[in-house]
């Protein structure tokens, strides 16, 4: 066979699959997004930009999304730091590789149940009642911010360690000797030798963090209890409930757009940070 | 700062070891353990809709993650070999399939597959009659929207090894006179075979885990995830932890499998 035969051959099952379930269902996205409710909440064809004109009628949860999304990604940045700079430097490489697996692995296994497991811990017999038991009072936990914020922590976290360590692992760790031994103190070397050296693996860990982020629902949902909403949550309503799907098909159009400017953003920074570019680890 | 690493890894395992603790819990409420019990297991494998979400997952999972690592793997390697604008155009499909929220692949499918059907439908019976197969939302979807995601991903993780690969291997086995297919049959395919398997895995558990895009283009199927949700909403049960538990240890268990395989060197 000649060569460029056999790379069609190999190649057709995927491109048919990626353009019938992935390119297709998108561009209907954007069609419909145009489009205008019939009577039935079906969907009627039209060129109009009043489903756009009408974003503001979700802006609370556009608004909480990009409040929360931001705010998730940081204290995920701020915990995984440390932890990926012990897994890179500072950990016994006989169990690098484990300690390693063992900070990704919980990343694929069930959000859903992981999150229900939270249900339990913030819930009113979970921590609220040890807490009133040490007499101070029983605090509300589950169905607020705060729940939601340690959901998205403990559900993205791996997903930010792991590029922090790949970056801090190519890490020449002859630069923080030379750092220590020319007398710096460590919070010096941190800030400017480690964590300017681990800027790409913090870029990637973010980007990718609040990109799944700004798409999430399960955990707003099964921690925020409806009162913490997200543009996931609104995307679920406005298909499955009232179905508006042009309206809905707006909203998500929205969403992969303001994506799609942040991931430009972001390889144009790393353009700048660095001549050329790692690839994006997802595992 | 072993430490803090200590406490991260308490953060990531507890919530885990409290769904097993009070899964085998004697009483029904989750608020105190009352003694030790299988009960919530029996309970939850006893239970029909339980066993027919499981079939339900499993038979999609399997279907899908066979596919997509077929798909997947050939199209990593015919890749490898473009150069160009083509390679960067489906590079770029690749990098959306993976970005793209599970949300928004949900909706997307869910529409246009709708959208399809309502087309295609009246042609059917128009052509067969009353007995016209109909097409609807439910396994094939499924499969179809699972494997497009869970492809990509194979995709990525098999050209990692190709890219690791020896290329004097292959200029080897060209020079000694071996055809194509028989260099990518004999010298290839050993070579990347741990990346294929850890792919396929991955696959898998994605798809038995993913509950957002199912839960718009399931139709009237119901998968465990689905149904997990479901019960949450209605309240926590011992009966959830034990699903869950079963789920999450299988899951920790074919996921270090791969993790493994992925990491182990080429012999």
């Amino acid at each position: 066979m000649r060569p460029s035969l056999r790379t069609s051959l190999f190649l057709a099952p995927a491109t048919a699959w990626l353009l019938c379930m992935l390119v297709l269902p998108l561009v209907v996205v954007l069609v419909f997004s145009f489009g205008t409710r019939g009577a039935a909440g079906g969907y009627v064809p039209a060129l109009s930009l009043e489903n756009y004109a009408n974003l503001g009628a979700r802006w609370a949860a556009f608004q909480n999304t990009l409040v929360l999304a931001p705010l998730g990604t940081l204290t995920c940045l701020i915990i995984a730091w440390p932890l990926a700079y012990f897994l890179a430097i500072k950990a016994d490489p006989r169990w690098r590789t484990l300690l390693l697996i063992l900070v990704i692995v919980p990343f694929w296994t069930s959000i859903l149940i992981r999150s229900y497991a939270w249900i339990q811990i913030l819930g009113g017999n979970g921590l609220p009642s040890l807490i009133a038991e040490l007499g101070m009072g029983k605090p509300r936990l589950i169905n607020t911010p705060f729940a939601v914020m340690v959901g998205i922590v403990y559900g993205y976290l791996p997903l930010m360690v792991f590029p922090i360590y790949v970056a801090l692992e190519k890490l020449d760790k002859k630069l923080l000797e030379a750092s220590s031994d020319l007398g710096s103190p460590p919070f010096r070397t941190f800030l400017q030798v480690s964590l300017p050296l681990s800027l790409s693996g913090v870029a990637t860990g973010s980007m990718l963090v609040f990109i799944l982020l700004m798409g999430e629902f399960l955990i707003p949902q099964i921690l925020g209890g409806g009162k913490v909403f997200f543009v996931g949550n609104a995307l679920v309503d406005l298909f499955l409930q009232s179905r508006n799907w042009p309206f809905g098909a707006a909203v998500a159009a929205t969403l992969v757009l303001v994506m799609l400017v942040t991931v430009t953003l972001y390889l144009r920074a790393m353009k700048r940070l660095s001549g050329g570019r790692d690839d994006v680890a997802l595992m | 700062m072993r430490l803090y690493a200590l406490a991260v890894y308490l953060f990531l395992y507890i919530p885990i070891g409290i769904i097993a603790l009070f899964s085998f819990n004697a009483g029904r409420h989750a608020a105190q353990l009352t003694g030790f019990s299988l009960q919530w297991y029996g309970k939850a494998l006893d239970n029909p809709f339980v066993i027919g979400a499981l079939k339900t997952s499993f038979t999609v999972a399997l279907i899908s993650a066979t596919l997509a690592t077929l798909c997947g793997t050939l199209a990593a390697v015919a890749l490898q070999g473009m150069r160009g604008r083509a390679r960067m155009l489906y590079d770029a499909a690749l990098y959306v399939a993976v970005m793209v929220p599970g949300i928004v692949i949900g909706i997307a499918t869910l529409i246009a597959l709708v959208t399809v059907f309502d087309a295609v439908n009246p042609l059917l019976l128009q052509a067969f009659g009353a007995e016209a197969p109909q097409l609807g939302l439910g396994k094939g979807s499924l499969i179809a929207a699972h494997g497009m995601f869970t492809m990509a991903l194979v995709v990525v993780i098999v050209r990692a090894r190709l890219q690791g690969m020896d290329r004097a291997l292959l200029e080897a086995s060209a020079d000694l006179g071996a055809p194509p297919m028989r260099t990518f049959l004999q010298v290839t395919l050993p070579q990347i075979a741990p990346a294929v398997l850890a792919g396929f895995l991955l696959a898998f558990t994605f798809s038995f885990d993913d509950f957002i895009i199912a839960f718009f283009v399931a139709g009237s199927e119901t998968t465990l995830p689905i149904y997990v949700f479901s019960s949450i909403r209605r309240g926590v049960t011992p009966e959830i932890n034990a699903i869950g538990t079963m789920v999450l240890v299988a899951s920790l268990l074919v996921l270090i499998t791969a993790q493994m395989m992925l990491r182990r060197r080429a012999r």
